[in-house]
């Protein structure tokens, strides 16, 4: 049937109008993101013009309510980094380890219970998290030194491996539902080949169906990097907050200081009109923030998308 | 027509004022919060329809609610900043200080810790590093954990002015907790440890040790022997208009219902003249 010529035009002006506002709707969060990364770049970078970079990166002294104040931030970059390498350190083996069980080794039916469980995990409210890592592991720990072999002293129970012990469990949900979720997209004609050849279950797991889904477990990993990295409520409760680098670097049973942490304990007195240098120092830390998660993210791409070219043999 | 429109105008505006004299915002410390609290509750227990919120977002934050205009009665643990008095006389706003009660800044320990007092001298030297082991001060060998309200806190600036002084710097391994209830729960849990919270939060579960041979008490604060104690602020801009909501609620602390309240939340209700 032909159409007449007004019709034919409505029709492609409906077009362009749905495209238009869906068009709108998918820029919405990508404008949304680039607001978000002005305005903190704007209220970040008079810090670097008024203090400068070299004190905020090279110095430890941090004294933002200190007359005349000190904005060093090299121990809380130092804490914030060794907060979240030790929580991946303990969530990514514990979460693929645990994602390989539930999708080819566990029975159906436990993989259908566990599955759930482990995802509630990542439904309870992280203040929740820090209540009982005050409450309940912060005690345990100060007693754990006693009882441990060497016998030596754990002062404070707050401390960096509270904090990421806690970081680790709540990072874990992320890690273990995406790289569950990948194992079983390798499919079940990939295994089954596999077995076809002769292969065993280790082998077909760990040579076949690992190696099929490497990109989706790196995404899952990533994922629960910057999970830990942004937390805040857990680590200003249960990290002890101390502006300091532990000694030696790696003694995670000192107390330290998080970026995320700061921002959300300094905030309310970082002031505008109080301290202008206070206000934008917290947002040159959430700048360095959002850069490092950008950077994983475009790293992670990056990684995943050779890791496709190679796969299809390109 | 026209005439009704403006009556229904009139009308709307006037509703709205009836309505501003039956709210009231207070926010800011959490040390003075539960005063406010209890003073809204009271309050509004008696005059039904009264709607008084109270929010406890930090001194510092209800200085700024203040010179926003987004509270009518600023709870401060402390005294205004020179800053913070420029800003709101740049933006014409008038603070208005009225004491509302004392409070006492102890110096707690956990309850096995034999030191039983400390000068502020000794306290300033714990904190800033200088004394890092309880034995340096009468106790067991021992190394001292030091526990700090947030710098964010009423709290942190009283201890800084009335202890530290404006050239020590706390140091770099002190922790640092964001409420008084906090720092209480981390001394009662933490052997080696040594906090400072609003009087009325300490209870049994540590031991409040004696600064300068003075035993922080609300007689001891009133005498104004007690070396560690303040005063708590309500800050309004202007002098509250007589029979104001905001005044009625000020002057409830003078009542007898509301030192009872205050002796009850463990403050120090001013001394009558």
């Amino acid at each position: 049937m032909l159409l007449s010529p007004g019709a034919r035009t409505r029709r492609r002006l409906a077009e362009l109008a749905g495209r238009g506002v869906l068009f709108g709707i998918t820029s919405v969060a990508a404008l949304a993101v680039m607001a978000i990364i002005f305005f903190i770049a704007r209220d970040a970078l008079p810090f670097f013009t008024q203090v400068g970079a070299r004190e905020f990166f090279l110095s430890t002294e941090w004294y933002p309510a200190h007359q005349p104040p000190r904005f060093g931030a090299a121990a809380i970059f130092a804490g914030s980094l060794l907060v979240t390498a030790a929580a991946v350190l303990l969530a990514v083996p514990l979460g693929l380890f645990a994602a390989l069980c539930m999708s080819d080794v566990l029975p159906f039916g436990v993989r259908q219970i566990l599955k759930p469980v482990i995802e509630m995990l990542a439904a309870i409210p992280s203040v929740v998290y820090g209540f009982f890592a005050l409450t309940v592991v912060a005690p345990l720990m100060q007693n754990a030194g006693s009882w441990l072999p060497g016998q030596f002293e754990i002062a404070s129970g707050v401390n960096a491996l509270t904090a990421s012990l806690i970081l680790a469990v709540m990072a874990l949900p992320t890690i273990v539902s995406v790289s569950e979720d990948a194992l079983q997209a390798a499919g079940r004609e990939l295994r089954e080949g596999s077995y076809a050849l002769g292969a065993t279950r280790a082998e077909t797991l760990f040579k076949v169906v690992v190696p099929a889904s490497v990109s989706g477990l790196f995404s899952a990993v990533l994922l629960g990097v910057m999970r830990a990295m942004g937390e805040t409520m857990v680590v200003w409760m249960a990290s002890g907050n101390a502006a300091q680098i532990p000694r030696p670097w790696y003694n995670l049973l000192q107390p330290v200081r998080t970026l995320t942490a700061t921002i959300a304990g300094d905030m309310g007195e970082a002031d505008q009109m109080t301290g202008s240098a206070h206000y934008h120092v917290l947002f040159a830390m959430g700048l360095c923030l959002l850069l490092v998660s950008f950077a994983c993210n475009l790293a992670g791409e990056w990684i995943v998308a050779r890791q496709r070219k190679r796969l299809r043999g390109g | 027509m026209k005439q009704s429109v403006l009556m229904s105008v009139v009308l709307g505006l006037s509703v709205m004022a009836a309505h501003a004299q039956d709210k009231l915002v207070m926010d800011g410390s959490t040390t003075v919060g539960p005063i406010a609290k209890a003073f809204a509750e009271t309050y509004m227990r008696q005059n039904p329809g009264v709607n008084i919120t109270v929010s406890e977002s930090g001194s510092g934050n209800g200085a700024k609610a203040l010179l926003n205009g987004t509270c009518d009665i600023a709870n401060l643990s402390r005294h205004l900043k020179e800053s913070e008095k420029k800003a709101m006389s740049e933006k014409g706003v008038k603070p208005v200080a009225h004491v509302v009660a004392f409070d006492a800044l102890p110096v707690i320990v956990h309850p096995s810790n034999r030191v039983k007092g400390l000068t502020i001298d000794q306290i300033r030297d714990i904190y800033t590093g200088k004394i890092t082991n309880w034995k340096e001060v009468g106790g067991g060998d021992q190394r001292i954990v030091v526990i700090s309200r947030d710098t964010n806190s009423g709290t942190f600036e009283t201890f800084k002015e009335l202890v530290l002084g404006n050239d020590s710097k706390i140091v770099a391994s002190a922790e640092y907790t964001g409420s008084n209830g906090g720092v209480r729960q981390r001394v009662q849990m933490t052997k080696g440890s040594i906090g400072y919270a609003g009087l009325g939060f300490v209870d049994r579960s540590v031991k409040a040790l004696d600064v300068n041979g003075v035993a922080p008490s609300a007689e001891s604060v009133v005498a104004k022997q007690y070396p560690i104690s303040r005063e708590l602020f309500m800050f309004t801009n202007g002098e509250p208009v007589s029979d104001s909501l905001a005044a009625k609620l000020l002057s409830m602390s003078r009542t007898e219902k509301g030192r009872e309240i205050i002796e009850e939340i463990g403050y120090v209700p001013v001394p009558e003249k």
